[in-house]
């Protein structure tokens, strides 16, 4: 399943990064704690979080993760965008909260 | 291989830039993935501690055929107790770095956890060298 696909399905809102919409999804990482991602997800996971500053995207891209989601309305900060948009990895958005998008994420997903 | 750069107290916009270029050269010289993803792992946080808790810093990697050395050092207030300071869930970073999402005491065990050898060297007052190894055989 693809970025694009998860995207479509939930009608997700993107924000930036649409170049990387083909990238595979290999399953997702629920969180806000910065170094519980780094240090536990994986290649190709979506990333559901409400942090929106550009700390994110550099994380997103050291662990090349496939994309990253915003709850609950949040939206990214211009620069974390401007990094997205180089980096081509897909900014996306829901007014869900964490809990409901996830399920629906996992449901698509397995 | 010898690569140097700058890390600035309080700078979180450019927080990972050298893992960031070390990530690129370690992919073009054909390192291991896994090593990588390591090195990346432990050098981020590395970078993320003295933009948090130091004023100002240096990462130098260097790169042979048997390893991969880090050295990153600090001018900063250094770290009382290390034994304490690497348990996880221990921080004292600020309530603005914590609503960032940084700050949940899993930086130097991340570290640890993703390289073959660590010391800390700390000085209250004067700051912290952080060197750590990553074996590629
Ligand atoms: N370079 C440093 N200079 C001063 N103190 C540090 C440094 N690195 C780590 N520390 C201390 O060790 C604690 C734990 O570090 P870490 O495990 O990375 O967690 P966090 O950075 O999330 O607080 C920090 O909260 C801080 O008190
Ligand atoms: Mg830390």
């Amino acid at each position: 399943m693809t970025v694009k696909d998860i995207t479509d399905q939930l009608q997700l809102k993107i924000f930036a990064g649409a170049s990387g919409m083909n990238r595979e999804v290999t399953g997702g990482y629920v969180s806000d704690l910065l170094s519980d991602v780094m240090g536990h997800a994986q290649e190709g996971q979506l990333w559901i979080t409400l942090q929106t500053h550009k700390n994110v995207m550099a994380i997103a891209s050291l662990k090349e993760l496939s994309a990253i989601i915003f709850v609950q309305g949040f939206e990214p900060d211009m620069d974390t965008r401007d990094l997205a948009e180089k980096e081509g990895i897909p900014l996306l958005g829901t007014t869900l909260p964490t809990f409901d998008i996830t399920g629906k994420i996992y449901n698509l997903l397995t | 291989m010898q690569l140097e750069f700058k890390v600035m107290g309080g700078d979180f916009a450019n927080a990972g830039y050298a893992s960031s270029e070390i990530k690129k050269v370690l992919k073009q010289i054909n390192i291991d993935p896994k090593i990588i993803k390591k090195v990346v792992v432990a050098l981020y946080e590395a970078e993320v501690n003295i933009c948090a808790h130091a004023y100002a810093g240096k990462v130098s990697v260097e790169i042979t055929p048997e390893k991969i050395s880090v050295e990153v050092s600090d001018k900063g207030p250094g770290i009382p107790d290390i034994e304490l300071a690497m348990q996880e869930g221990f921080s004292t970073a600020s309530p603005a770095v914590r609503e960032m999402g940084f700050g949940a005491g899993m930086g130097l065990p991340n570290i640890k956890k993703n390289t073959d050898f660590l010391d800390i060297q700390s000085t209250v007052g004067k700051g912290t060298t952080l060197k750590f190894i990553n074996y590629l055989t």
